[in-house]
């Protein structure tokens, strides 16, 4: 029993973490208070994503979001921070509205949202009782999915960052046949020409294997956005240090002779 | 007694991250505060991805996004990177020019 109600607390606790920190972001006037809130809340959706089974999307939003994003804001504000100007609140009437049409979408958003119908499955409890013995399709493969694939999805997200989509031959013979645990974890583990030893009723088409993969399943992986993406950081990278580059020295006087004398340097840069 | 968690709970998580997120954006007149808010708006989206995609929320694993859902969180995650590290840049720029990272005072293009 306390194995089914775990989960349910956990995400409880990490979904109110999540929402705090979001609310906090929005209501809190002071920007360092803001990034501590936001630390909070992108801590707790790294929890949700370790709930939900994403393990290595968890392990990268800790990674890149909590340890880089936010480190990154911090020394913004710490760079940018001065005392509050005049007029640096915003007015009350603002407020107002901004929270009224934000309450509108969240109520368009929360009505969708509850439209969409249910995909329980019997996840937390069948895995009491329910061994993976290959009864009925739905019940025992999503538990012994559920069971198995909780170890490691960084396999399958390698290789389909490579262009080889482990995760769609296996659902392929689950369709077919029950899941087989044992041999999931093979298929996992293993080079990617042997996943196709794992379905016997192919052997005919094993000829062109990627080629027929990737008709049946319409998918076949991700090798070209990887590399977009790739190419994408190196200019993001080039482009941030050309941007934040400390060639115009920081002014001590005034708006007005300090923006021009900036924005000459900045169009001669 | 405590009911499972489905996916609709995981959907209201990210709704309200997101809303949250648009109105930071709508409402602060900080640049920073503006860009913690489209933080927030991609972690709300990020979290539909990976609920989507997750083993643990759906029915029948044959309909579901698999890995599909978790390859995209990871693209998001990576550009949003890449975004808050342009965005820091040009809100330092600002603040050298400006003395200032109100996002009302930039007007300077305004015709």
């Amino acid at each position: 029993m306390s194995g089914s109600i775990l989960p349910t607390i956990l995400f409880f606790l990490f979904a109110s973490l999540a929402c705090a920190g979001a609310v906090g972001v929005l209501l809190l006037q002071r920007i360092v208070y803001m990034a501590g809130a936001l630390l909070v809340s992108l801590a707790g959706v790294a929890g949700l994503f370790f709930i939900a089974g994403a393990d290595f999307v968890g392990l990268v939003q800790l990674m890149v979001y909590v340890g880089g994003t936010v480190v990154l804001l911090a020394f913004g504000v710490m760079l940018t921070a001065r005392r509050s100007q005049p007029g640096w609140q915003v007015p009350a009437g603002q407020w107002a509205a901004g929270l009224a049409v934000g309450a509108v979408l969240l109520a368009v958003l929360l009505w969708s949202v509850l439209a969409v119908p249910p995909w329980r499955s019997v996840w937390p409890t069948v895995s009491a009782e329910g061994a993976p013995s290959g009864g009925v399709a739905t019940v025992t493969t999503g538990s012994a999915y559920q069971q198995e694939a909780q170890p490691g999805t960084i396999g399958p997200l390698g290789w389909a960052l490579l262009g080889v989509r482990t995760d769609r031959a296996i659902q392929q013979d689950s369709s077919q046949a029950p899941l087989d645990s044992s041999q999931a974890q093979a298929n996992f583990s293993q080079a990617p020409p042997n996943r196709f030893q794992a379905r016997p009723d192919s052997a005919q088409t094993v000829l062109d294997p990627s080629q027929e993969d990737a008709r049946q399943t319409g998918r076949s992986g991700y090798l070209l956005p990887f590399e977009i993406i790739s190419v994408h950081l190196v200019l993001v990278l080039i482009g941030a240090a050309f941007l934040a580059r400390a060639r115009i020295p920081f002014p001590s006087s005034p708006l007005p002779a300090v923006g021009e004398a900036g924005l000459t340097n900045g169009q001669a840069g | 007694m405590l009911h499972p968690v489905t996916l609709a709970h995981y959907l209201v998580v990210g709704a309200v991250l997101f809303s949250c997120g648009v109105l930071c954006m709508v409402l602060k007149r900080n640049a920073l505060g503006v860009l913690m808010g489209v933080e927030l708006a991609l972690n709300g989206a990020n979290i539909n991805w990976v609920a989507l995609s997750s083993p643990a929320l759906r029915a029948d694993p044959a309909w579901s996004l698999g890995l599909d859902g978790q390859l995209m969180a990871l693209f998001v995650i990576v550009l949003a990177a890449g975004e808050a590290a342009v965005a820091l840049a040009i809100a330092l720029n600002y603040y050298r020019l400006y003395l200032s990272v109100d996002v009302d005072q930039a007007s300077q293009l305004k015709g």
